[in-house]
Parts: structure tokens; C-alpha cells; sequence
């Protein structure tokens, strides 16, 4: 009879064998002669293209383009005395994204851990190496700080008071229309026409407009759609699929023709606003079809015991289904917010100086004849970067609320 | 009596309370609001329109449209109606729409396939790739595409030539063509035909070797001569015409294919691959495991796993969406006006410059893609119902 004894029983998982360079290569890289061989082209193919690009960047590429138009790709023709109105409203946002950032991190054992620090550390770098933003990283470097103690302020501020949260949501709502007033002047600032909103300012003015309105717009669409009403129902179902079936650019081009066209005679939006109003009817038909997804998904007992509890329709909507069906739907919301933002390009067609738009402008300055490669690639990484950091966002949202163990 | 009074207020209350009366009344205010709300839009535009001179009507579509068009598919001369220019707009719409679902399918499949390649640079590659387009605007990359890829290459005097079958310059890219659109329209039917004809061939193939365990020989006998007689059809029987380059620059002979298209089709098949991509990837990955594991029990390669087990059940999770980025190609052609690709939307929007009927222009517009969009939507939901679960 054998006898185990109890040293040969071991709580702890399997040892993981590291794998050495040699032997990961072979893995991952050379595992058979087909793999071998695919690595082989791969590694030929990107060095070239590698070698090709690295030579063009450095030898043919003129840069000068992107540092000589910095004010003009973020501000458009904004006038530069005003600027201070940029910034402030800049210094708005920087305090109230690091408020947040203090008040969600509040039980994080350390704010500024190791990465996070790296993070900011490289972003200074980053600010007084650019080129471009050289000129103003006296300016750009406190925005940091302020980010900095703004959420050290908000962790200390989180954990005193619980009912931080709220304060700091009316904060957001309130800087949007001070980056109307900001931007726009009017109440004792110079008024700047709207002929003069352009580049990146105007790329997320527009973009958060457009979400900001798509987004009760489209759940209503939502629910009208699947409400028992058949009346409510058929009208949603036909704005939904009519506006889906159009392009944008369409709706947009012709927005800026026939808005004016449906209003009294004489009155006439400006032309920014047109804009908005396009891309949010757009977007709220499509966001409603992710809503409805997400209301799919509630099981049908939710609703029935809420009912069985003897709340009525709004209140069971409200505390119970949309809560919900929102947290299911917040990848493909933020999805739809993305492409919202992704589609604020297509206002340079119609006429609007936006990013794109103001990058078109400078193109066909003479001066800057044929820098294609340059600018198109310098904008491409500016709205990489948003929206990226907008899907890593929704990234974090899901799983600070998912609540299945 | 007071029975009568006191049963009048009575109801009043409980009408209030009753749920069925409130349904019925949020009905009526939202049929109202609405109508006010149209029949003041409506009416605006009446008066807009009148104001202008103009009354709503389609009669302009036969007058002389007084534009040319670049490049066409059918005939058109600048004096011929707007409803033949519309046309035209149409018609190039139609072969980007049809090339760029084809060859996303093949890019978007294969990428999203990739994403689980054992080869560790396959799969990033893979995954940059979504990462990077995703996250970049169509418009810009069109732009990038038209102006700094396809722009930048040589004139046509320092063209490139590939093996001598193809050329590529900043005017366009040329390649071998049947001689005539007869021939190039018939080519493409034998293909389609052939391809349908093989598909049933393979599924009573693979029937009688299920239900007999053995034959299926004639079956295969006959796909081959398919294959075969495919074959001569598409290399003898298209009169191909090489492009040639001519001493000093340019090129005869082949079909054209005009850098707008080819950059408009480029941007439109990389953009939406990566959404394919991401689609194919999650529906594999819906498959569970078990599957996988159990295939590879009873023996089959890891390519046949793929083939016959996991992908016709991932083929279930990714038609849905796919439809609706087929439908998202298809309204995102209408950026290739912003190249001056003479498409569908670039044509109604000069035609709207022209005649300054902007109501008339958007209800073809619209009736256009939605027409377009429904098309697809109908072999989608036939091929969607193809594929589904078989149950009893």
C-alpha cells in the first residue's frame, strides 16, 4: 500500500515556466516551417516599409508645416489676442478632469502610482520636446500641475463628503455653456462670429453638442420603439430606419439647405448649429438602436417584478429597466460617441473649419503645396489619440461596473 | 338621486388613474405634436418654396443636365436629362459598393482570422491594424489615400509597370480587361453562375457521402469540368487586352481604373476591413471552446476545425453585423465626392447646384440609398436564414 504523504499535496498553482527568447521565439515565431516562413516575409516586408518611411520622415518630410500652423489647427482663425479665453477654458476643463479623476480614484490605496507618474513625467517631456508646443510649455506645463492637484484635492475632498459626485457632474454641465461663453464672448467678452470657430475647439465643441443632444434624443427613439404603443412605435421605427438609410454627408449638405427652408421666412440658424443639429438627428437614430439592444437584453422578468411591486411604467423604466439596459449598452454607446466624433469631419465638406477642414485651408496655402503626408498624418494622430482614449474610457467604465463575480 | 353626480366626478378620478385612458391619450398628444409639428415645417417650406418661385415637382429631371462626368458606365453626353446623369452617379456608386463588399469580405475574414494566429506577428498585426483605423476618421484617411499614397506616385511619363501587366501612375492604375463591356459583363455572370452552380454541387456532395458514407465521385467529376470549363471561359473566351506603355508616358489598351476609385475604393475597403475584422474575430470567439477541444479529439487538423466546425457556427453571430457595415459601406461612398469621384451623391449635388431644388434632390438621394440599403438587408436576411440553427 502506498502512502501519500502530505508533502507531496501543494495548494499553490502549477509553476509557470518562463519561457527564454530563444524558446519564445520558437514558439510564437518559428513553430513550423509555414510559420517560419511568414515570420521571415513579415520581418523583410515591415523593415522595408520601415526603412522607407524612417528615410522619407526624416530626408523628404518638411515638418515645418505642422509648428508654423500650430494656432491655426487648434484655434482656427480665432483671434490671438483672445486666447486667453482658450486657455482659461482649457484650465476649466483640466481642473474638472482632475476633480473627477480625484473623486473616482478616491479608495485607490495611491493616486499617483508608479505608472501614472511615468505617465504625467512623459507627457511634460512630451510638451517641451514637441515643436510645436514649445512656445507655449510654460503654459501647457501648469494645465499639467493643475491636473495634478485638482485630483489630489478631489481624492481628499471624495472622501469627506460623499455627495461629491453630484457637484462634479453639475460642474461638467456647467462648463459646457462657459465654453459657449468662452468661446462665443457676448456678457462682456468680445463676441468672436462663428465664422471664426474652427480647428480642434471647433472639432470637440460640435462633437460634444452632438452627444450631448443625440443622446436623450436617441433614448427616446429607444424606447418609442419598443413601447406598446403602436402609434409611438411606428413613428420611431420610421425615423429610425429613414435616418439610417441616408448618408451623412447627405443629411448634412442638405441640412445646411433645407433647415432654413423649413423655418419661418427670414430666419436663418447659424450655421454651426445647422451643423450640430444634422449630426445629432443622425446620430440619435443610431444610438437608439443601441439602446433598444441594450433594452433586449433586460430580462422580461425585471419588468414583471417591478410591476408585481406596483411601480408604474415611467418609475420601472427609470429605476429599473434603463439602469440596466444603459450598462449594457455602454460599449456600443461609446461606439456610436466615437464615430460621432470621427464623423465632426465631415463639416469640412459643408464648409466648416474643424480640424480637417482648417488642414485642408492650410494645404492650399502655396507656401505649403503638396505637404499631404505631413499634415493628414499629424491630424490622423490627434484623432487617434481621442478616440482611443475614449474606447480605453469605456474600457474602464465596464469594468468598474460590471457586477457579475 | 345624487348616485349620477357622484359617479360622474368618480370617473373623472378614475379615468385619471386608469392606465388604458393615458395610453390612449399619450397617443393622441404624440399624433398631434407630431402633425403640428410637420404641418408647421411643411408649411414653411411651402411658403419658402413660393417665396422662390418654385413648386415641388420632378419635371426638371428631363432637362438637359448641361455637366460632364468624368468617367460612366453607360453612355452620356452633357446635354443629355438629369435622370441620365443621376444615372451615371448611380452606376459608379454601384461598382464601388460592389468591389468594396467583396474585397472587404476577403480583407475583414482574413484579418479577423488572423487575430488568432498561433504566429505571434500575425496577430499583432492584426490587432494594430484594427486598433489603428478604427480610431482615425474615413474622411481623413481618403484624403490620405488620394493625396499623399496615389498622389505621390510618378507621372505618367516615369509610370511604374508591374510584370508588364499592369501600370500604375498618378492619373490611375491600368489593368488587363476583357476587350469589350459585352465580353467583361459576361465573364463576371459565368463566374457568379459557376460559383453558385459549385456551391449546390459541394452540398449534394457532401449529402450523399453523409447518408451513404461512400461515392460522391460523379459529383466531383462534375465539379472539376465546372472548374475547368470556368477556366477557359475566363482565359480564352474574354479577348483580354493588356495595357501597354507608351514610349513617353502613358497607356493603351486595358481598362482604367481612375485614381479616384481606386483611392475611394482603398480607403472604403481598409476603414470597414477593420470593423469585419472585429466582427469575424468576436464571432469566432462566441464558439465555445468545447467545440474546439472536442474537434481536435476526434482528430481533425486545426485548419479543418476551423473550416467545418467552429466558422459555420461563428457564421451565425457575424451575418447580423454584417449587414449593417455592408449597409455603412455602401451610404460611405457618398464621401467619395469629397475626391471628386463623380458618384451618386456628387452628381445630385451638382445637379441641386444647377436647378437649386434642393427638396427634389434629397427625396432621390434618400430614396436612392434607402432602396440600396434594403437590397442588401434582403440577400443578407436570405443568406442569415441559410445559416441558422436547424431545428426541428
Amino acid at each position: 500500500m502506498t502512502t501519500v504523504t502530505p508533502d507531496s499535496f501543494s495548494s499553490a498553482p502549477p509553476e509557470v515556466v518562463g519561457l527564454g527568447p530563444v524558446a519564445w521565439a520558437k514558439k510564437n515565431l518559428f513553430s513550423d516551417w509555414f510559420n517560419s516562413l511568414l515570420t521571415v516575409v513579415i520581418v523583410g516586408v515591415f523593415a522595408w516599409g520601415a526603412y522607407r518611411l524612417v528615410s522619407w520622415a526624416l530626408t523628404a518630410a518638411q515638418w515645418q508645416v505642422i509648428p508654423n500652423n500650430f494656432g491655426l489647427f487648434m484655434t482656427g482663425t480665432f483671434p490671438s489676442g483672445l486666447y486667453p479665453r482658450i486657455w482659461a477654458l482649457l484650465a476649466i476643463i483640466c481642473g474638472l478632469a482632475g476633480l473627477s479623476w480625484g473623486v473616482l480614484g478616491r479608495n485607490v490605496s495611491t493616486l499617483f502610482s508608479r505608472s501614472v507618474l511615468i505617465g504625467l513625467g512623459l507627457v511634460c517631456a512630451f510638451i517641451v520636446l514637441f515643436p510645436p508646443t514649445r512656445p507655449s510649455s510654460l503654459k501647457l506645463l501648469p494645465m499639467v500641475a493643475l491636473v495634478a492637484i485638482a485630483a489630489a484635492a478631489g481624492r481628499q475632498a471624495g472622501r469627506k463628503f460623499l455627495g461629491i459626485g453630484k457637484w462634479v457632474s453639475l460642474g461638467w454641465f456647467l462648463s459646457y455653456f462657459a465654453a459657449l461663453w468662452l468661446i462665443g464672448g457676448g456678457l462682456g467678452l468680445t463676441p468672436v462670429s462663428t465664422n471664426d470657430w474652427g480647428g480642434l475647439v471647433l472639432t470637440l465643441f460640435t462633437a460634444v453638442s452632438g452627444i450631448v443632444l443625440c443622446f436623450p434624443l436617441g433614448l427616446l427613439l429607444a424606447l418609442g420603439r419598443r413601447s406598446a404603443l403602436p402609434v409611438v412605435r411606428w413613428l420611431s421605427t420610421a425615423y429610425i430606419e429613414l435616418v439610417r438609410g441616408v448618408p451623412l454627408v447627405a443629411l448634412l449638405f442638405m441640412g445646411q439647405v433645407m433647415i432654413p427652408l423649413f423655418l419661418p421666412i427670414g430666419s436663418r440658424p447659424d450655421r454651426i448649429l445647422r451643423a450640430i443639429i444634422a449630426l445629432a438627428l443622425f446620430s440619435a437614430a443610431y444610438l437608439a438602436e443601441n439602446v433598444r439592444a441594450g433594452l433586449q437584453a433586460v430580462p422580461r422578468g425585471q419588468n414583471e417584478a417591478a410591476m408585481s411591486l406596483g411601480l408604474n411604467t415611467p418609475t420601472t423604466l427609470g429605476l429599473i429597466v434603463l439602469p440596466q439596459a444603459l450598462k449594457i449598452a455602454i460599449p456600443a454607446i461609446v461606439g456610436q460617441f466615437i464615430s460621432l466624433f470621427q464623423d465632426t469631419t465631415l463639416l469640412s465638406i459643408v464648409g466648416l473649419a474643424e480640424l480637417l477642414g482648417i488642414g485642408r485651408s492650410i494645404l492650399a496655402n502655396p507656401s505649403y503645396l503638396g505637404r499631404y503626408a505631413e499634415v493628414y498624418l499629424f491630424l490622423a494622430v490627434i484623432y487617434w489619440i481621442f478616440c482611443y482614449a475614449m474606447s480605453l474610457g469605456s474600457r474602464k467604465i465596464e469594468e468598474k461596473l460590471n457586477t457579475n463575480h | 338621486m345624487t348616485h349620477d353626480s357622484g359617479s360622474k366626478s368618480f370617473n373623472l378620478k378614475a379615468m385619471l388613474r386608469d392606465e388604458r385612458f393615458w395610453k390612449i391619450a399619450f397617443q393622441v398628444i404624440t399624433l398631434v405634436v407630431v402633425f403640428l409639428l410637420l404641418s408647421f415645417f411643411l408649411g414653411n417650406l411651402n411658403r419658402n418654396l413660393s417665396q422662390m418661385g418654385r413648386a415641388f415637382g420632378f419635371s426638371f429631371l428631363r432637362n438637359p443636365a448641361g455637366f460632364s462626368i468624368g468617367e460612366s458606365l453607360i453612355q452620356y453626353r452633357p446635354n443629355d436629362p438629369y435622370w441620365r446623369a443621376l444615372m451615371v452617379g448611380l452606376g459608379n456608386t454601384l461598382t464601388l459598393v460592389a468591389a468594396g463588399i467583396a474585397l472587404t469580405t476577403l480583407l475583414g475574414t482574413v484579418a479577423g482570422v488572423a487575430s488568432f494566429s498561433k504566429n505571434w506577428l500575425v496577430h499583432k498585426i492584426s490587432r494594430v491594424y484594427v486598433g489603428l483605423v478604427r480610431n482615425i476618421p474615413l474622411l481623413l484617411q481618403l484624403f490620405f489615400w488620394y493625396f499623399a499614397i496615389f498622389g505621390a506616385l510618378p507621372n505618367p511619363a516615369n509610370q511604374i509597370g508591374v510584370l508588364g501587366l499592369a501600370f500604375l501612375n498618378n492619373r490611375g492604375v491600368y489593368v488587363p480587361w476583357a476587350s469589350s463591356a459585352v465580353l467583361a459583363v459576361l465573364g463576371i455572370a459565368a463566374t457568379i453562375g459557376a460559383a453558385i452552380a459549385a456551391f449546390y454541387l459541394w452540398q449534394w456532395r457532401t449529402k450523399i457521402r453523409i447518408e451513404t458514407g461512400v461515392g460522391g465521385q460523379k459529383q466531383s467529376i462534375a465539379l472539376a469540368v465546372l472548374a475547368l470549363v470556368w477556366l477557359a471561359i475566363i482565359v480564352f473566351g474574354m479577348n483580354w487586352t493588356v495595357p501597354e506603355g507608351v514610349e513617353g508616358g502613358g497607356v493603351t489598351g486595358g481598362l482604367r481604373l481612375s485614381r479616384e476609385y481606386v483611392a475611394a475604393l482603398t480607403a472604403l475597403v481598409f476603414y470597414t476591413s477593420a470593423f469585419v475584422a472585429e466582427i469575424v474575430r468576436a464571432g469566432i470567439q462566441s464558439v465555445s471552446k468545447g467545440q474546439w477541444e472536442a474537434a481536435r479529439s476526434l482528430g481533425l487538423h486545426a485548419g479543418i476545425v476551423m473550416r467545418l466546425v467552429v466558422f459555420p457556427q461563428a457564421l451565425r453571430v457575424i451575418i447580423p453585423p454584417m449587414n449593417s457595415e455592408y449597409m455603412n459601406l455602401t451610404k460611405n461612398t457618398s464621401l467619395a465626392f469629397a475626391i471628386a469621384f463623380p458618384e451618386m451623391y456628387s452628381v445630385a449635388t451638382t445637379t441641386y447646384n444647377q436647378t437649386g431644388r434642393p427638396v427634389e434632390v434629397f427625396v432621390v438621394l434618400m430614396a436612392t440609398y434607402l432602396i440600396l440599403c434594403l437590397l442588401i438587408t434582403l440577400v443578407m436576411n436570405q443568406f442569415n436564414r441559410a445559416v441558422q440553427f436547424k431545428e426541428r
